[in-house]
């Protein structure tokens, strides 16, 4: 966590808060900008997750409503709907999370047996071109693509299939969404991959071709047990990520029609605060999710330490 | 050399075929998109309209750059970009630079900021904090809340510990301070680095959508990204995006794609840039020391 190297600091090692003060003041003035923000914007709304054990009302403000303790986190499970958010959260996240760590990984494995500098050069282009778009821009295309006159239609129309309204079916609705969020992410997923394997010694392939291993041997066992400690950081670390099943992406997307599917925590969240003014409610729920989200990371990140080394900073 | 199988050499050509086909999967949507955009009418509605433009015309272009809500939300997107990325990068470099040094109170000060990725207020008290800040209705509400990232700061200060320690020690016994070093050595020799996190923040502003949605309660104060979100995924046109009487005569979805497309440029004009550096980026950001 600590840099400890010591030898690379200038001559005089303070001692005391007086010393380090007078040699590193700049440094903690460098420092303000950022400490300001973060106090203000990120953990000033901390101190305002307390409404989520009051009854909340906006014209009394957070420190006139009224307290219930854990009333509203009791009603999370009552709530079919929100019980429904929640597992819908629970199946939506985790399918993206096996398949954004399956599918790089596989991708990068064959993108490295191309030979052809161009022709690689030219997918990793295309491939990771995606992860920069919006997903307004992305829920634009796909309403389109997925629409009754959309391109899929109008292929399925040559087989005699009448048109779908595919955004509109609630039991597509996952499917869709863990399918254009991989389609999105697939590419950009492949970069760490891509870097740990041309990071390994090339003279074990040289070695492994002497003694007669084929392709698919040197793969198994020289690339994927080189690759392996990347995979285990990914995946431990998309372990915190099991209650986030994309807000950006399921608002842009979702409409009543697929609220059974599709309705996620945090697009309940949003429109029982801020459409139906359950602001307390809300808060609940989100610091539900939060807090067992913070949880998650932190376990996450204690195991990606103890089986790859990785450290957040 | 050793020597290449038949299978080998089936596999060579099924493999690159399969992965050339997943690359044109991740381009074709915009294709598609562009395609319609620049149909016309009675091509585009009918679902004739694949990966080349039937009818060919701009009349969608020009009709929607005519649109003076439209173009003045690109002139905000533009200023929000600009101005967010400038003082977002102020503040993580300065910071960064700061945490790339040995000094009391670092670890703590560095898991305060670290918490910030892990847990938040959320949706609504950071609503309420903005709101009594008087951050509703403001241009500020696009910059200020979200220029502190504690992700960009780790990948910052990782550029700035990567500079050999030899140089700053140097011009610090020959009395230059802390601000001249940062200012005279670490950023010009961090240029791809900054470059790389300005081209993120820059990309993450322009695409940001939500703030404009949640804090203007006027669609003239949109950013692009909010304006496209009211029309093209909650369908709303009226106060957006035409008068009534062009609505009628153009085809709702060529305006669409062509609105959409245009979100999208430029996007596609940094990217060959962003793509140079961005590789390195998020390998320095994995890597540590």
């Amino acid at each position: 966590m600590k840099n400890t190297k010591k030898k690379g600091k200038p001559h005089i090692v303070p001692k005391t808060w007086k010393q380090e003060i007078r040699h590193s003041w700049p440094l903690y003035v460098l420092l303000l900008p950022s400490l300001i923000l973060a106090v203000i914007f990120c953990y000033i709304p901390m101190g305002g997750l307390i409404m989520a054990f009051q009854n909340y009302k906006p014209w009394l403000g957070i420190f006139g409503s009224e307290f219930v303790g854990w009333e509203n986190f009791k009603q999370i499970f009552a709530f079919r709907e929100s019980y429904q958010a929640i597992i819908n959260t629970l199946i939506i996240a985790t399918a993206k999370i096996i398949l954004g760590l399956i599918v790089p990984i596989i991708m990068a494995l064959l993108l490295n047996e191309v030979k052809h500098v161009g022709i690689k050069k030219s997918i990793q282009t295309l491939v990771y071109l995606p992860h920069f778009l919006s997903w307004v821009t992305v829920a634009g295309m796909l309403r389109d693509i997925l629409g009754l006159d959309g391109i899929i239609n109008s292929f399925l129309s040559n087989f005699g299939v009448e048109p779908i309204f595919f955004l509109g079916e609630a039991g597509m609705f996952r499917q869709i969404a863990v399918l254009s969020d991989l389609w999105k992410g697939f590419g950009f997923g492949m970069i760490v991959y891509l870097a740990a394997i041309s990071n390994i010694d090339q003279s074990l392939y040289e070695a492994a071709e002497m003694d007669g291993a084929n392709r698919w041997q040197q793969t198994i066992y020289i690339t994927l047990p080189s690759i392996l400690p990347m995979v285990i950081v990914m995946a431990t670390l998309s372990l915190g990520n099991v209650l986030n099943a994309g807000f950006d992406q399921i608002y842009n997307l979702y409409s009543p029609l697929t609220y059974s599917t599709g309705d996620i925590i945090d697009t309940y969240v949003y429109r029982q605060t801020l459409v139906n003014g359950q602001y307390s409610f809300g808060t609940a729920v989100g610091l539900f999710k939060s807090g067992i989200g913070l949880l998650l990371t932190v376990v996450s990140y204690r195991l990606a330490y103890k089986f790859a080394g990785y450290r957040i900073f | 050399m050793r020597r290449t199988s038949l299978s080998r050499k089936i596999f060579v050509v099924c493999n690159t075929a399969f992965l050339i086909f997943m690359a044109l999967i991740c381009v074709l949507p915009l294709l598609n998109l562009l395609a319609i955009s620049l149909s016309g009418k009675a091509a585009a509605n009918s679902g004739m309209v694949t990966f080349w433009p039937i009818d060919f015309t701009t009349m969608a272009y020009q009709k929607t750059l005519h649109n003076s809500n439209f173009i003045r939300s690109i002139f905000i997107s533009f200023a929000r970009t600009a101005l967010g990325t400038l003082f977002s990068m102020f503040v993580i470099t300065t910071a960064g630079y700061a945490l790339s040094k040995d000094f009391r109170g670092r670890t703590p000060l560095m898991w305060f900021f670290v918490f910030t990725m892990l847990f938040g207020g959320g949706l609504i008290p950071t609503y309420i904090l903005n709101t009594s800040l008087g951050l509703k209705n403001n241009f500020l509400v696009y910059i200020l809340p979200g220029a502190f990232s504690c992700y960009n700061l780790i990948l910052i200060m990782n550029f700035f510990k990567s500079i050999p320690k030899a140089l700053e020690e140097a011009a610090l016994i020959d009395g230059a301070n802390f601000f001249t070093v940062l200012w005279k050595i670490f950023l010009p020799l961090s240029k791809a680095g900054l470059a790389t996190v300005a081209l993120f923040i820059m990309v993450g502003n322009w695409n940001e959508w939500f703030t404009g949605i949640l804090y203007m309660s006027d669609t003239k104060n949109y950013p692009l990204a909010s304006f496209l979100q009211v029309i093209v995924v909650q369908g709303n046109q009226q106060d957006l995006a035409l008068d009534p009487t062009s609505a009628a005569a153009m085809s709702e979805r060529t305006i669409k794609a062509a609105q959409v497309f245009i979100g999208a440029l430029p996007i596609l004009l940094v990217y060959p840039f962003l793509q140079k550096y961005f590789v390195t980026g998020i390998v320095m950001g994995a890597v540590k020391e």
